[in-house]
């Protein structure tokens, strides 16, 4: 008896849990790189839609991470060395993604416990995985720090330089700037919903990073047909250097 | 206006890499000189990864030197026969600079070769001009002193494989030419150059070769390893940016015209002291960034 009653409340919790729900839309869902690309800002917003009136038992907050394809990188440390300075230590890091930013209405270590941020890998500490990271470098913290550093002043990694506003409990939205060397590929738009420091329900888009026209047409022959591009380049520097001083000689005449 | 370039994955502003190609124009039009010592470097300091940024140049170098080539077909001023044995070796010596090369970056210490390569070449280079045009400068001031004859023979002389170059009028063995050929061509794969300023140095006090022949020559062999080089970064690591090539390639055009008018009013000693002054400051700058300690210690590459 005492079970299904448990079992009825946590049941009831849930449903309660799952109530407030999020509708989402972005100003874009394909960002686009021309020839005279400079970097993009991204809108995304939303909506929490709900049956039943707002708890007010407990805050609501959001957090909205934008997470560009992941890779392998290897940082690397310079050292002096016979007088001068040359790469020396090097870390080699599984999974960094290639862009990283984090948006919130708060703080998220103040709105966000450590178990949820371990379960959905919101902070950075989560996403660059060190397991297995080097045997040899002791200080392996110093080299995620630099890859963090280094990224952030690209502004390829964004931690909190954006806000998410939030209106009446219900519509939210952010913005956020996308550098100019930006890596293609699939992006992933993430928003959680929290409430006590709990995830109360996430949703996921992507956003397609893509060159096109001309831009897309030179990546894809370089990376397919290289024997090609090399030589169409060669054609093409050639024609170009002596047209335009074929053309300075029929000025100067 | 930026202009995002698709294989360096960069946005850079369309006029500073006009005006790049050209100053680099205007100081080959000035000096007669490709400019591509000064070109990697300064393609560095505007964020152009290390790696387009040499495959680009030698591509930008086969489209600079191209015009001036046909020019000295027409004034048979170049020895085919002596420029084919240049190539072969210069072939030969690109083929293992990009092995090195690729070698080298799968180690993380490419940056540390191309700098140290630039550093020790400039160093040697720009010193040993900077003495000879000091000298030729002090000879013109007090006429009637000796004028240094040039040797005529020496050890380059008596090797074996001779052969007849009729254009450069010697007969001379095969090696030394190869061998000269091979180490430009590796320093073109490494540093992304056309190597005249080693070649040009060479040819003449090495080999013995008549001045007039020789820039024409060294063009000949330069194209030819360029577009060899610029062919194998193509194919070995997608790094050829022809956006940026033609960018550059249309500034210098430009520059090299500017360059060649302005050089009509300076002496050409002077003109020297000033070339060897730029290339010790290009030098000079290389070294204090190895030896200063650098702000940020650490560095990323992406791995394979």
């Amino acid at each position: 008896m005492i079970r299904l009653v448990l079992a009825l409340v946590l049941a009831l919790a849930s449903s309660a849990a799952s109530a407030e729900r999020i509708v989402l839309g972005l100003s874009q869902d394909e960002v686009a790189i021309t020839a005279t690309f400079d970097g993009s800002s991204l809108l995304i917003f939303g909506a929490v839609s709900r049956e039943a009136p707002i708890p007010d038992a407990s805050e609501l907050d959001v957090i909205i991470t934008v997470t560009g394809p992941p890779g392998p990188v290897d940082v690397r440390r310079k050292e002096r060395q016979f007088g001068i300075w040359v790469n020396a230590d090097a870390v080699h890091l599984s999974r960094a993604p290639s862009f990283y930013a984090v948006a919130s209405t708060a703080p998220v270590d103040s709105i966000l416990s450590a178990v949820e941020d371990l379960r959905y890998g919101i902070t950075l500490d989560q996403v660059v995985r060190t397991v297995g990271a080097s045997e040899t470098v002791e200080d392996v913290a110093n080299f995620t720090e630099a890859l963090v550093r280094i990224r952030s002043d690209e502004d390829l990694y964004q931690i909190g330089k954006s806000t998410v506003s939030l209106d009446q409990q219900t519509l939210f939205r952010t913005g956020m700037h996308l550098p100019s060397n930006l890596v293609e590929g699939s992006y992933l738009a993430r928003i959680f919903l929290l409430r006590d420091r709990q995830v109360v329900d996430q949703f996921e888009t992507g956003i397609e990073v893509r060159k096109v026209g001309l831009e897309r047409w030179l990546y894809s022959l370089a990376q397919n047909q290289p024997i090609l591009y090399g030589l169409m380049s060669l054609v093409i520097a050639i024609a170009a250097g002596w047209g335009a001083s074929a053309l300075f000689r029929s000025l100067q005449r | 206006m930026q202009i995002y370039l698709p294989i360096a994955e960069v946005s850079v502003n369309a006029f500073l890499l006009l005006g790049l190609g050209g100053l680099i124009g205007v100081l080959s039009g000035l000096f007669g000189v490709g400019g591509g010592f000064l070109m990697t470097p300064l393609l560095f300091f505007i964020g152009i990864p290390p790696s387009v940024a040499v495959a680009t140049g030698a591509n930008q170098i086969v489209a600079s030197s191209f015009s001036a080539v046909l020019a000295h077909l027409r004034r048979k001023t170049v020895d085919l026969r002596m420029g084919t044995v240049l190539l072969a070796g210069g072939l030969f010596g690109a083929g293992i600079g990009v092995q090195v090369f690729a070698r080298l970056k799968a180690m993380g210490q490419v940056d540390l070769l191309v700098t140290l390569f630039y550093v020790v070449f400039l160093g040697a280079v720009g010193g040993l001009m900077f003495i000879e045009s000091l000298r030729a400068l002090r000879r013109a001031r007090s006429p009637g002193g000796p004028v240094p004859k040039r040797k005529r023979h020496n050890w380059v002389h008596n090797l074996p494989l001779k052969m007849k170059f009729r254009t450069s009028g010697m007969y001379i063995s095969v090696i030394p030419p190869f061998f000269i050929g091979a180490g430009v061509g590796v320093l073109s794969a490494i540093m992304g150059v056309g190597g005249g300023f080693i070649m040009v140095p060479a040819m003449i006090y090495l080999l013995g070769m008549p001045t007039k022949v020789v820039i024409g020559t060294s063009l000949f062999q330069i194209i030819f390893v360029t577009a060899f080089s610029t062919l194998m970064h193509a194919i070995t690591t997608q790094s050829v940016d022809v956006v940026l090539a033609v960018m550059l390639i249309l500034g210098g055009v430009l520059g090299a015209q500017i360059g060649s008018r302005m050089g009509t009013n300076l002496k050409a000693e002077q003109l020297r002291i000033l070339l060897a002054m730029l290339v010790l400051l290009v030098c000079g700058k290389l070294a204090l960034d190895l030896l200063l300690q650098p702000s940020e210690l650490y560095s990323i590459g992406v791995s394979e």
